[in-house]
């Protein structure tokens, strides 16, 4: 429960060895962390490579708030960054034409999904109170066009195909159908193609030049790759879509391909989704895919409610009284107050990356900070203050009056003279011009000590 | 002509030649002209394996061998430290020969001989179970496909259409019925018509999704209690072109149904597939198959010497 603290001392110390605002070094470690993150997420090498630099330059000089250390800041400005980058106002379907019907062509990838998108689509447009139509015109795989007829009947849409193994002909045919049965849009389902392959990215050109898309949309999985950058860029240069659809993305993946898309062809991300029912289609939300890549969510969500709740006062008194030694019992019994407002003692260690290595959720108790609660209200100010002053009888008092035991009280007694020394120590490292950052506190040393 | 402008031209062919070896991989123009290893060669070796979905702690790990290896063995030519390289990488993927039968004309340990065919929706389990069909077919063997995936529109037709490619019979009930059911059937066929083969095609899930991975386990125990040793293989489809996610699904079919083996598809794009070295490596699990397109011959047995040199292209 001690150890839990230290979060409170480390950021006092922060401010002890100048370390308010981020700097050269405390800025590196983190953002090695970071780097990491977004590689796992499956975030393009070089994409990540420059979003690090950027951050770095941002970060540098930033204040870093009290109650978090400088590497919970930065995570929290890469969040803001990433958002950002993935955000700007949510980009609607291009449909304002006059043109019947308005043509709407789907590409990507084999396999990402795009069958199962337009169905989706076509549903979200009726229920909008549009007509559309779908046009099968993946001739290829077989049975692609069984498979959008079978969804076309769940959906009560209308699905376009002939026999003749021909994309463009079907294509003509079905938007010439669209017209004539009052279909306000058409749905061009393609086939799923590799972008190196010439005569299926060909193929793909000429449905766009022949039928000049209102809207065409790249649907990618969002398990992708680092190939997401190669697969973007040469649809994009072939095709010059109009926004992208993220698919699959009840999944546990991190999708990072998202932010490797936005940053190699800066389209908007206009769908995701997930699930094979045909009503599961979702608009997408920056904030939410900027925490899902990040996977750090729960340090920027710490962040925030530290910002939101910590009373900066108070805390700037205790870093006083830190410094100068003056720290007691009523100021530990403050501290625990103010850990409280933050929530579960459990949920903040499990916060923090590495604070769940270094302290076992089986060994947070949430008891046993009440205990200790109780234990410090049945002592008098005087004791509180000046805890040398609890002798036996007033041990066995407290006792009584927290309903505890007198090992309890001494044992807790012991503990607050341990951590009174631990502070001593590093208030002496500091005056020795050791420099004492949040991330290089030697916490561990310390612990060992007790 | 003089002597000299021949002497010339033999020299332009050599170099030109050299120009091509070059090209021929990264791999090679990574280690040329190196004498030690230094910070850049490995930063460009990181770059390399990340850019190809290895993913961050397998790079890491081939990084830290290399570099130690090195500064041990003290390299001399660029040939030694190429040789290293490959093998570094090689080293972390197991053989699939060492647990499996994989050539399509071998003797198979057990008649009917099940494969269960599982995978998140999208990699190509159906293409490959056709594929899979039409290579058994041709070395002689006797096949029976089994369509258990009841749940994806079309599936059924798709599959139908593989297997008449492959000609080779497949048994199934059509959409929504219960997947143990076909697969019951079709192993209680396959043991009846003396099939050597039995494929079983399954739904696409998602490994996060508890009740569907419970779904696939249940057509396991289904198929047991016809033939206690079937499925003799699990394999996984992977798409080549999916990140770090993948060693997710390896993990979470592993867990649901002991993922024997890999096919690894969609290789014929710029994909690496690199992910498959952190799941070989992590779970132990091998490679088997590649799938490299989308006719029917496309399907080739993993190759690790070839796979790694892939990496560095």
């Amino acid at each position: 429960m001690f150890e839990s603290l230290s979060d409170k001392l480390d950021s006092a110390l922060k401010k002890l060895s100048g370390q308010a605002r981020i700097n050269e070094v405390n800025v590196g470690n983190a953002l090695r962390d970071i780097k990491r993150a977004l590689l796992d997420a499956d975030v393009n090498y070089a994409v990540t490579k420059n979003f690090i630099e950027q951050v770095r330059k941002k970060a540098l000089g930033a204040e870093v708030i009290k109650s978090v250390s400088p590497s919970q800041m930065i995570v929290k400005i890469v969040f803001d960054e990433l958002k950002e980058m993935m955000g700007g106002e949510q980009v609607d379907l291009n449909l304002k034409t006059n043109r019947i019907p308005a043509v709407i062509m789907v590409a990507g990838l084999q396999g990402a999904g795009k069958t199962t998108f337009v169905a989706k689509l076509a549903l979200h447009l009726k229920k909008r109170g549009r007509n559309p139509l779908l046009i099968a015109a993946d001739v290829y795989r077989p049975a692609a066009i069984d498979q959008l007829k079978t969804l076309g009947a769940q959906i009560e849409v209308p699905v376009f195909a002939i026999e003749e193994k021909d994309a463009i002909k079907t294509a003509k045919q079905g938007i010439e159908y669209a017209k004539q049965n009052a279909r306000d849009i058409a749905i061009i389902d393609t086939a799923g193609r590799l972008q190196i392959d010439e005569e299926m990215m060909q193929e793909a050109e000429t449905l766009k030049k022949m039928f000049n898309p209102e809207e065409i949309l790249f649907v990618v999985d969002a398990m992708i790759g680092q190939e997401a950058v190669n697969t973007a860029k040469t649809f994009n240069e072939r095709l010059d879509f109009d926004g992208v659809v993220l698919t699959k993305m009840d999944g546990d993946t991190r999708g990072g391909a998202a932010l490797s898309i936005k940053t190699v062809v800066n389209k908007p991300i206009k769908f995701v989704s997930s699930g094979e029912k045909v009503d599961d289609l979702d608009i997408f939300y920056p904030d939410r895919m900027a925490q899902r890549i990040l996977g750090m969510g729960d340090i920027v969500s710490f962040v925030e409610r530290a910002q939101e709740r910590l009373d900066l006062k108070k805390s700037e008194e205790l870093q006083k009284k830190l410094l100068q030694n003056e720290f007691d019992l009523n100021d530990f019994y403050a501290q625990i107050q103010e850990i409280k407002k933050m929530g579960s003692l459990q949920s903040l260690v499990s916060m923090i990356p590495g604070m769940s290595k270094m302290i076992p959720a089986d060994q947070i108790n949430e008891k046993e900070m009440k205990r200790v609660e109780a234990i410090i209200s049945s002592m008098t100010k005087e004791e509180r203050r000046n805890p040398d002053v609890i002798n036996g009888s007033r041990r066995a008092r407290i006792a009584k009056g927290s309903g505890t035991s007198v090992q309890e009280v001494n044992s807790l007694l012991k503990q607050f003279a341990e951590m009174k020394k631990m502070m001593k120590s590093l208030t002496k490292l500091d005056k020795a011009g050791r420099r004492i950052t949040a991330d290089n506190i030697p916490i561990e040393r310390l612990a060992a000590r007790r | 002509m003089g002597f000299f402008d021949a002497f010339k031209l033999s020299r332009l062919k050599e170099g030109l030649a050299k120009t091509r070896e070059n090209l021929f991989g990264k791999i090679s123009r990574l280690v040329k002209g190196r004498t030690k290893i230094d910070e850049e060669f490995l930063e460009e070796l990181e770059q390399i394996l990340i850019s190809a979905d290895v993913g961050v702690p397998t790079t890491l790990k081939i990084v830290e061998a290399i570099s130690a290896r090195a500064k041990k063995e003290r390299y001399t030519s660029e040939q030694e430290l190429d040789a290293m390289l490959r093998d570094e990488i090689q080293k972390l993927m197991r053989d699939a020969r060492e647990v499996t039968v994989v050539d399509f004309d071998a003797q198979l340990p057990k008649k009917p001989y099940v494969i269960m065919i599982v995978g998140v929706n999208g990699v190509g389990k159906t293409t490959s179970i056709g594929k899979m069909a039409h290579n058994y077919k041709s070395a002689g063997k006797k096949v029976l496909i089994a369509a258990a995936d009841t749940f994806r529109a079309a599936a059924t037709e798709q599959l139908e259409i593989w297997a008449e490619r492959a000609g080779v019979p497949i048994v199934s009930q059509g959409q929504g019925v219960d997947p143990s059911a076909v697969v019951f059937d079709a192993v209680s066929s396959a043991i009846a018509k003396d099939v050597d083969v039995v494929l079983v095609d399954t739904a696409g899930r998602l490994h996060n999704k508890t009740h569907l991975m419970e779904e696939l386990a249940k057509i396991k125990r289904v198929m047991k209690k016809k033939l206690p040793d079937a499925p003799n293989e699990v394999l996984l489809v992977l798409d080549g072109s999916t990140g770090q996610n993948a060693l997710n699904q390896a993990k979470e079919f592993t867990k649901a149904v002991d993922v024997t083996g890999l096919i690894l598809t969609k290789l014929d794009g710029t994909a690496k597939g690199g992910v498959v070295i952190a799941i070989s490596n992590e779970l132990n699990i091998p490679v088997k198959y590649i799938g490299v397109g989308e006719k029917i011959d496309d399907l080739q047995l993993f190759n690790r010497q070839k796979f790694v040199e892939a990496l560095f292209e």
